[in-house]
């Protein structure tokens, strides 16, 4: 083909390097807009060495993209490097040409990122994409290439390499594109591959297959990696080595053992402080949220960044000059950026808050009773007309959830969690079942048809709280305007001081009922959401995954608040989400959802322990957890989740089931099974016997000291 | 698909039924009538005979009726003629007898009426008319799109560059620039022996004499030559040049913002190739419907354009029409004009999801 590169030969690189593969020393990045320079990232060092895992964590805008594309030498047009080197196998990236450049990208570092739909190119057939790395870099003929296309589809696990070599993108799911993202990357058997959070768009359960993909191929093909992530947990189960950044520099680093267990940076202890473990309970270990925010990068302090949010802050030595990164004494290779990190105490325990006692349920709220939901689509979206599909989003669901209890749902994308929301609103109306609030069916008044009484009654907490505030609108006006519509207040004064009180319940200054949206960070738009789900003294409140779109040092601190209200308030909570650990930590009943079923529902306990239904027991076990004495049952569920709009027959889990040889006759293809009663107040939906339930084993286990 | 098709060709018609009439009450407005009847009887009419003139040549009776008559749908009149003694109706050739003529003769049958100027059936003008335009447009687009797309995808590979800067004004200048005013100033750098380049080259001695390019595109109506059809070709791409242009620099700016393209330039694939191969067909997908609603705009681009040369094409003949008060003539060319604009909006719907994998097979 007349497009085709003449082959970028080698010869770029030394063939034979002893030292580290990659080795970061002193690395400023500034990003120049017209108002300002942008220090992104500052005076951060880091090496890898061949073979090994380096994991970088840090909250969203700390840098840790920024040094990923800087090693790749792609800042674009406005970024640059002020200060420091990068070392290749000891070749500073930043001396090399264009041409060198091209040679080493993709040949020797490759790169992985966090949306695999937008890193494939919509227009071009799978296999076009993969074979060009090889082509380009190591001059193999097309044929050549595809059978390495083809081997390299195969090494990442997925079926039919063949068709999917001549599929477009969007002909594959979500799990599928970045499994084809991965042996892009790894064509060409790179040396070191970068990956930016390669799994946060995905479901849990595909991620954990992700991950465990991702080490598998590492292994064998002795590739150095460089993993950028927010969660913790999965640094555990990924990494050898990690680096925690906050606020553009690196503050800690160290071996994986050393960081978790005998942290030396109080950032890095008060980010696994905010954090919830499901192996453990919130009197056991409460979480505890990092005071104030991140600082933007133009507003950080004088002397260590961390220090207007750290307890251990002693002015007058924290505040005057940079802290430089240190050794620490123990440990491998163990670096902090602390002044204090010999004085403090890191074995004190934590200053635990006051104790809550969990407040007695009352009468029984809300009750759904053999809900449907059925959508019905147009097989073709574009031209209309023709047949139309039924999308069963919710499959006779039943459940009840009484008052100050905390119901959670969880289930993975596409389960039928947001539908059930929609229905129980009056966005939607029921199919057929019953949804009855205080004893009244509502399920087919929708929001228009109802009345003020009932609209206040059952509120939402959105997911996105960017999306969900009026950005013209001031805070103070937004809530007032919720009051009105809600009847409450006899005038505007009353309102008024109603908004205030609300402003004080969700722990946000009375000044910013002045403020519009825009001027509040992330946890704070979500408290502005909260306060309105309950300025009408709400009965329900159904919160859509609340913060899982914040960062992990604020999520604890709006899970207690809306702990706190619910508890203020005797609301029922309905918390949808799909991170058990969270789940484990505030809910005191679970509702695990597939495919539009129930499959699941019991006590938070009845659910965490065995026996369990299969896809609870492979959830548990592909969440990572960020406690290294944590053992796990390693599960790894096979493909994708079946569409909605194409269910397997019989068991909605039966395609992924790793129980389903151990009931007999085939009944698992064929029937859906019913709900079986296995204690009090649980429920699974399973056809498996008595006794292979009761043989199943913790998916979670300690060994203290481990 | 089918249905699809389907769908779209019957809202078409219906479209083309709504303007088709709007142009016909326009046309039979009372005022063109009473000129139709004094340039076709005599000058000195009053407007009683006026009035006898357009009743006796079938122009009386309900404006609906007469656009039924016109489609097809409703029987052509008929009457007994008293002075001449004939019968005579809007089927009814000179001397045929009403036995023997159609009972309709609109739209419908093919038949669009008889031109009162130039005495000839319309079809028949229209015809010789539409091929002469059809080479124009062919022409004007073989030079407009290729150009247009070239200086698209060069401005937008690297956003903000000189190069981009450069395109781009020129760009929007050609978009500002009515063909009226290109068109004569082409004709004066190029096409005139006394001023512009033309002098120039004679003096060079790179020209024999004459001029570079034909002022008139007369002679082109019996074969195109580069050196009399080059004028009225550029004039008319020279306006959509900018605006399909713009479209597709937008759309291949976005591109190259893309992940892909950074995944691309991080495999080590080179920028011609990642321009080529990567961002070409994702570019193109926006600018496609712009180039096929293009059509419609050149539509009027050519009026003037043909005008301007003296081509005797469709643009030249609707003018021609328009002034001459040749009635069934201009309600020809706006059915035409009419059908083109709606026939290129369902091409390019159709093309959109041809070119987008994602809406193909989904
Ligand atoms: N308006 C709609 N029309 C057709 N299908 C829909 C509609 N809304 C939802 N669905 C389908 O119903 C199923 C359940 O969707 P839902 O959004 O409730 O899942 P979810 O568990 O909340 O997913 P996620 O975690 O990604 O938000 C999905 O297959 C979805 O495609
Ligand atoms: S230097 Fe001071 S403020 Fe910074 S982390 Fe250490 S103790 Fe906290
Ligand atoms: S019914 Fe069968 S397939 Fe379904 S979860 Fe139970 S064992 Fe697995
Ligand atoms: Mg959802």
């Amino acid at each position: 083909m007349m497009l085709d590169d003449p082959f970028q030969g080698a010869g770029v690189l030394p063939d034979t390097h002893d030292g580290p593969i990659l080795e970061i020393s002193n690395l400023s990045i500034s990003f120049f807009t017209r108002a300002r320079e942008i220090p992104a990232v500052m005076d951060f060092s880091c090496s890898v060495m061949p073979g090994e895992a380096m994991g970088l964590v840090g909250e969203s805008g700390c840098g840790k993209s920024t040094v990923a594309l800087g090693v790749m030498q792609d800042l674009g047009t406005n970024g640059r490097i002020v200060g420091g080197t990068i070392r290749y196998k000891g070749r500073d990236l930043a001396s090399l040409g264009a041409d060198e450049l091209r040679a080493i990208r993709g040949r020797d570092i490759a790169m992985i990122y966090q949306e695999p739909m937008a890193s494939l190119n919509p227009a071009m057939r799978i296999g076009q994409q993969l074979i060009e790395v090889p082509m380009i870099h190591e001059g193999i003929s097309r044929t050549q290439a595809w059978a390495r296309a083809r081997e390299m589809v195969a090494d990442v696990r997925l079926p039919d390499p063949e068709r999917i070599l001549r599929s477009y993108p969007h002909q594959l799911s979500g799990g599928q594109q970045q499994r084809i993202v991965i042996a892009m990357a790894l064509m060409s058997k790179p040396s070191l591959l970068i990956l930016d959070e390669p799994t946060t768009a995905l479901d849990v359960t595909v991620e954990a297959a992700v991950v465990d993909l991702i080490k598998d191929l590492g292994r064998k093909y002795g590739t150095s990696m460089l993993f950028i992530s927010h969660n913790l947990g999965l640094v555990l189960e990924t990494c050898d080595r990690i680096c925690v950044m906050y606020s553009g520099e690196a503050v800690e680093t160290g071996a994986i053992g050393d960081v978790f267990n005998h942290m030396r940076h109080p950032y890095t202890q008060a980010l696994f402080r905010s954090i919830p473990l499901p192996g453990a309970d919130k009197s056991a270990r409460p979480l505890r949220a990092i005071p104030g925010n991140f600082p933007l990068p133009h507003e950080r302090p004088k002397g260590c960044n961390f220090g207007p949010r750290c307890d251990y802050f002693v002015a007058g030595r924290c505040d005057m000059s940079d802290v430089a990164m240190a050794s620490i004494a123990q440990g491998d290779r163990h670096q902090s950026r602390c002044l204090r990190a010999d004085d403090i105490d890191w074995a004190a325990p934590m200053v635990a808050g006051a104790q809550q006692t969990a407040p007695e349920k009352g009468d029984v709220v809300l009750e759904v009773r053999d809900l449907k939901k059925y959508y019905e689509v147009a097989a073709n979206a574009l031209f209309g007309g023709g047949e139309t599909r039924v999308v069963k989003a919710n499959e006779s669901l039943s459940f009840a959830a009484r008052e100050s209890e905390t119901l959670a749902i969880v289930g993975e994308s596409g389960c039928g969690k947001s539908t059930l929301a929609k229905v129980l609103m009056g966005l939607e109306t029921a199919t057929s079942g019953e949804v009855l609030l205080d004893g009244s069916a509502i399920q087919d008044t929708p929001i228009e048809a109802r009345d003020t009484r009932l609209v206040s009654s059952i509120q939402m907490v959105f997911q996105n709280p960017f999306d969900t505030l009026n950005p013209s609108m001031s805070v103070g006006r937004q809530i007032i305007r919720a009051l009105e519509v809600f009847g409450i207040g006899a005038s505007d004064a009353e309102r008024r001081t109603r908004m205030l009180d609300l402003l004080d319940l969700v722990k946000l200054p009375r000044a910013f009922a002045e403020r519009m949206p825009r001027q509040l960070s992330g946890g704070q738009k979500q408290r502005v959401g909260i306060a309105r789900a309950f300025a009408g003294g709400a009965r329900i409140v159904v919160a859509d995954e609340p913060v899982s779109a914040l960062d992990v040092s604020v999520q604890a601190a709006v899970t207690d608040l809306l702990m706190d209200i619910q508890r203020r308030e005797k609301t029922t909570l309905l918390f949808i989400s799909h991170d058990l650990s969270i789940v484990r930590y505030l809910s005191d009943r679970v509702l695990v959802m597939y495919l539009g079923h129930v499959v699941e529902l019991g006590s938070t306990d009845q659910v965490f322990s065995p026996p369990y239904h299969p896809y609870t027991e492979a959830l548990l076990s592909a969440v990572p957890i960020a406690d290294t004495s944590v053992a796990k049952q390693r599960i790894v569920l096979e493909g994708d989740i079946p569409s909605a709009m194409n269910p397997p027959p019989g068991c909605p889990f039966q395609t992924r089931c790793r129980w389903k040889a151990q009931v007999p006759g085939g009944l698992c293809e064929t029937q859906v099974p019913p709900m079986r009663r296995l204690a009090e107040g649980h429920d699974i939906k399973c056809h498996l016997a008595m006794d292979v339930l009761a043989s199943m084993d913790p998916v979670i286990t300690f060994a203290p000291g481990a | 698909m089918a249905f699809f098709i389907l769908r779209r060709t019957g809202v078409m018609i219906l479209t083309a039924l709504c303007l088709t009439f709007v142009v016909f009450f326009l046309t039979n407005l009372a005022p063109n009538l009473e000129k139709l009847a004094k340039t076709q009887g005599n000058a000195r009419m009053s407007d009683a005979e006026v009035t006898s003139w357009l009743d006796r040549n079938g122009y009386g009776g309900p404006l609906v009726v007469r656009y039924g008559e016109w489609l097809g749908v409703v029987p052509g009149w008929v009457r007994f003629d008293e002075p001449t003694g004939e019968w005579r109706g809007r089927c009814i050739l000179r001397g045929q007898s009403p036995e023997d003529a159609d009972r309709f003769c609109g739209l419908l049958q093919g038949d669009l009426g008889y031109s009162t100027v130039s005495n000839a059936e319309v079809a028949a003008i229209i015809g010789g008319r539409m091929a002469l335009t059809g080479v124009l447009m062919f022409w004007a687009f073989a030079v407009m799109v290729p150009t247009a797309l070239v200086i698209g995808i060069m401005a937008g590979m690297r956003e903000g560059s000189r190069m981009d800067r450069a395109l781009s004004t020129f760009s929007i200048g050609t978009t500002a620039t009515p063909e009226y005013v290109s068109g004569v100033v082409f004709i004066i750098l190029l096409a005139s022996s006394q001023t512009g380049l033309s002098p120039l080259l004679v003096d060079w001695g790179w020209l024999e004499s004459g001029t570079l390019f034909l002022g008139s595109a007369r002679s082109a109506m019996d074969g195109v030559t580069f050196w009399n059809f080059t004028l009225p070709v550029i004039t008319i791409a020279f306006y959509g040049i900018g605006y399909i242009a713009r479209m597709t620099r937008a759309s291949m700016a976005e591109v190259m913002t893309a992940q892909y393209i950074r995944t691309a330039r991080l495999k080590g694939v080179r920028f011609r190739t990642i321009v080529l191969r990567h961002a070409l067909r994702n570019a193109l997908i926006a600018p496609f419907t712009v180039i096929m609603l293009q059509i419609p705009w050149l539509l009027t681009g050519v009026v003037i354009v043909e005008t301007l040369f003296n081509y005797n094409g469709f643009g030249w003949t609707l003018v021609q029409a328009a002034s001459n008060n040749d009635i069934e003539l201009l309600l020809a060319c706006s059915v035409v004009a009419v059908f083109v604009v709606l026939v290129t909006q369902l091409i390019s719907d159709i093309g959109y999801v041809f070119l987008n994998p994602r809406i193909r097979i989904s």
